[in-house]
């Protein structure tokens, strides 16, 4: 397979359809061309979804989508429900490899290595990624144990080399001047929100090549998910975050790069400024301001 | 708006009303569950009572009938009888007596019309004696004897007497009885081993080869040993005996009968009607001691329970050792590995089954699979040398680790079943979290699946020692014995005796009830060891709940 894809496979042009609705089309299981704006790819990926479809039994639940994920800059999915992304998301890491009658073509490649390649060792590929679930999912041993967890399942015995990874993720997740006295108590005893930023914590522990956030404030209050939000902004820059979110106002202050995906199509990728002021679609800009969808 | 098509009636019927509103359902569950916690308690109460009474010292009567002869006894009940209509005295009023016949070493429980006696009174010093054989014996004391000079002149300084000098003669005789024990037992079963070694030798060796000659000599040498040992004690023993053979009691009995018994032999004595509460507390707090201390008597019928409460704690555990472990893995495959497929169904339904097989035919299975089969292999391989010189099975009989096998068989469906439920109750957010984490599926069963079902695998074990703690069909056919008085777990090398026999409770009860000759004199020992087992099951269960509430804090889940 090639490495990199040059800027034909991504786009089908610059210039808006006139005269054609092409959410109507999509409804119609018509094929249409995403508009990937040009500042997408002038940058340097750092993951890469190439030509990716993938079926639920004989239902298809991505069609054909291309994007790079940008290095560094933080990635929001949005879609109304049902449209693919978490399915996408989860491709990521194959967490879809645990349900049965899935099948996908195309590919991803992470740092350039092919993430479908049937010699890839999944559980090598998972270590390499973070990820941050819609319910906070705290395992039921201590914070401190949360937190180190994927570096004792690769057999990590070192106490000073967990406290430090355990201490730097937690500052990392902002979550340490709240629970470093406690780091031996129950991570069930912490509140939703404590808990997600543990959890983001713990997918930080491992420092993952890209984190993936499958809408991480939707169990959340808004106090909570203010802090998330700000904690989003702090890993940006160190981390390469791709999120799912239902919520415009979240993606348009915490992303970099929005990315609006209908039924399983990508329709339109770009920078979020460009996306949420001055999209190039006409669809995009009355999903943003919330006349459709 | 044409609002009236869609309006509901307001106007029902009474019934239909109260129907909707479930109030009799709600009736009919809560008179459901008093029903049955009533019956619960009931039986509780009943087994509680009954079994806790019959140590209580009870009051001895002397009875005098019109024609002259003489009861000394306890009064057990009294009833008001209906004889005949027509008669002119139709009411009736009888006691139910337990009198003793030390001739012939029985108990007996008689009914006495009230018409027919002359007089009932309580006699001050009318005493009761347990004695080691021979059973209860009922009378007044006479006179203390030391080398049959009496040493006292009235009853109540010869009871005095007694009461000082019985804890040294009966920490004497016991002291002789543990002797006779050792002798009996360890010595000879020290002779015995020697002698399988020689015979294993000579069986594997042929007749002159070296070994055979040395394991010849280290027999001879063991014997020697051994006889040494046993005439040190055999004088140890006679000086006891003889020390305490110095004593005898003098009692007569309520006819005037004179009747003279070694004091050693004396096990306790009380006299019920002259002592304080307090004294009567006491002989009970005895009497309970010796119940669960000591070994059983009189076939049983007497004497304590200890070795059956050992067999019972002992098969109980190792039964939850055996089966905790199996049905956990078994049920992790089924869950978390095997494909859900027809073929996991039908295995499903089939575990499910097995909890519906009679318990007898596990204990048949457990006779011919491991008694015979496994138990008979052994034999044949390792204790070839016992099989053929005593023609004498070591495990090719019934045994405790062939019990708690069979039994593990037996509640195997009942753990399996809770450590799915379990395992399935484990939300799937947490086995993706770990998966996500770079986990792979061991890892993910072993660190986050396991700890977070262990709550419910141990209900599953609970539920299960609940049930083999009070089974007894099967164990009749794999191990338990009416009397084994050698305990599966003591002090002689190596400790552990799975081979061995043992006791049961549950089977004692059954023994008792239903197999003694007097079951009138067996009815209130029934009811103290079910009142025992019951305690046991819930002593273990209690430890096992606490152990699980534990658990459960540290994985508790906390929602928001």
């Amino acid at each position: 397979m090639q490495k990199g894809i040059g800027p034909s496979v991504y786009s089908g042009g610059n210039k808006p359809d006139a005269g054609t609705n092409r959410l109507q089309a999509v409804a119609q299981g018509k094929d249409v061309s995403a508009e990937v704006h040009p500042k997408v790819l002038e940058e340097t990926p750092v993951l890469e979804i190439d030509r990716f479809n993938l079926w639920y039994g004989s239902k298809q639940v991505i069609h054909n989508i291309s994007m790079p994920i940008i290095r560094k800059q933080v990635t929001a999915l949005i879609g109304p429900s049902g449209c693919g992304k978490s399915t996408l998301l989860r491709s990521v890491n194959r967490m879809n490899d645990l349900i049965q009658n899935i099948r996908i073509t195309g590919d991803m490649r992470l740092n350039g290595d092919s993430i479908y390649d049937p010699r890839m060792d999944v559980i090598n590929l998972r270590k390499r990624m973070g990820m941050v679930f819609q319910k906070p999912n705290p395992f039921p041993m201590s914070i401190f144990e949360n937190v180190v967890y994927s570096l004792r399942i690769d057999g990590e015995k070192n106490r000073s080399v967990l406290d430090e990874v355990c201490e730097i993720s937690l500052r990392g997740a902002a979550l340490w001047d709240e629970v470093k006295d406690c780091l031996n108590d129950s991570a069930l005893k912490l509140s939703g929100g404590q808990q997600q930023r543990l959890c983001i914590a713990r997918a930080v522990a491992a420092e993952p090549e890209v984190l993936l956030l499958d809408e991480p404030c939707s169990a959340l209050d808004p106090i909570a998910t203010g802090k998330i939000e700000d904690l989003i902004q702090e890993l940006r820059g160190q981390y390469s975050i791709l999120m799912v979110t239902h919520n415009m106002q979240q993606a348009s202050r915490a992303s970099d790069y929005t990315a609006f995906i209908y039924l399983g199509r990508l329709i339109e990728y770009g920078p979020t400024s460009d996306i949420f002021t001055n999209p190039v679609l006409q669809e995009t800009e009355s999903y943003v301001t919330g006349r459709f969808g | 708006m044409n609002s009236s098509r869609y309006q509901r009636q307001n106007v029902r019927s009474p019934f239909s009303s109260l129907m909707a509103h479930g109030e009799p359902w709600v009736w009919l569950m809560s008179g459901s569950l008093a029903v049955a916690v009533t019956m619960v308690i009931g039986l509780l109460l009943f087994i509680t009572v009954r079994g806790s009474i019959h140590f209580w010292p009870r009051p001895l009567y002397e009875i005098t009938l019109r024609n002259g002869e003489k009861y000394l006894g306890e009064v057990i009940s009294r009833e008001t009888q209906l004889k005949n209509i027509s008669d002119d005295q139709t009411v009736h009023d009888r006691v139910l007596v337990r009198t003793v016949d030390f001739r012939t070493d029985s108990t007996r429980y008689t009914w006495f019309d009230k018409k027919n006696m002359s007089s009932i009174q309580r006699p001050q010093f009318a005493t009761v004696i347990e004695r080691f054989e021979g059973g209860r014996f009922h009378g007044f004391p006479v006179c203390l004897l030391k080398d049959g000079i009496p040493t006292t002149d009235s009853p109540e300084a010869a009871w005095q007497h007694y009461q000082e000098i019985s804890p040294t003669i009966q920490k004497r005789f016991r002291e002789a009885n543990r002797i006779d024990k050792l002798r009996r037992g360890d010595l000879q079963k020290r002779l015995r081993n020697a002698r399988l070694a020689l015979f294993d030798a000579r069986l594997k060796q042929g007749n002159n080869h070296p070994i055979v000659h040395k394991v010849k000599k280290e027999e001879e040498e063991i014997s020697k040993e051994v006889a040494e040992i046993s005439d040190l004690l055999d004088k140890k023993m006679a000086a006891l005996r003889k020390a305490n053979s110095l004593w005898k009691f003098e009692f007569k009995t309520v006819d005037g009968q004179s009747v003279i018994f070694p004091v050693e032999e004396i096990i306790q004595a009380w006299q019920p009607n002259n002592i304080s509460l307090l004294g009567m507390s006491y002989v009970y707090g005895t009497r309970w001691w010796e119940f669960l201390s000591d070994n059983p008597r009189e076939a049983n019928s007497a004497g304590g329970v200890f070795p059956a409460i050992c067999g019972t704690v002992s098969m109980t555990l190792i039964m939850a050792l055996l089966v905790a472990p199996f049905g956990v893995l078994a049920a992790l495959y089924l869950r978390e590995y095997a494909a859900d497929n027809s073929l996991t169904a039908t295995i499903r339904i089939a575990i499910n089954n097995l909890a519906g097989v009679p318990s007898i035919v596990y204990g048949a299975f457990g006779l011919g699979f491991f008694c015979y089969g496994a138990g008979g292999w052994i034999d044949e391989n390792f204790f070839s040398a016992s099989l053929l010189a005593d023609n004498q099975p070591t495990f090719g009989t019934g045994g405790l680790l062939w019990a708690s096998l069979t039994l593990a068989l037996l509640t195997l469906p009942v753990v399996i079943v809770a450590t799915e439920e379990a395992l399935a109750a484990v939300p799937n957010s947490m086995r993706e979290g770990s998966y996500a984490c770079g986990g792979s599926k061991w890892q993910t069963i072993y660190r986050i699946v396991l700890p977070r079902a262990l709550p419910g695998i141990m209900t599953g074990v609970i539920l299960a020692m609940a049930r083999a703690a009070g089974e007894v069909a099967p164990l009749m056919l794999v191990g338990v014995k009416k009397i084994a008085l050698d305990l599966p777990i003591d002090t002689s090398f190596p400790f552990i005796h799975p081979e061995r026999e043992f006791m049961h409770l549950a089977y004692l009860v059954y023994d008792i009830g239903f197999q003694s000759s007097n079951s009138q004199a067996a009815k209130p020992m029934v009811f103290t060891i079910t009142l025992l087992l019951v305690t046991i099951i819930a002593v273990l269960n209690i430890a096992a709940i606490y152990l699980r509430s534990r658990l459960k804090r540290r994985y508790a889940v906390q929602e928001f």
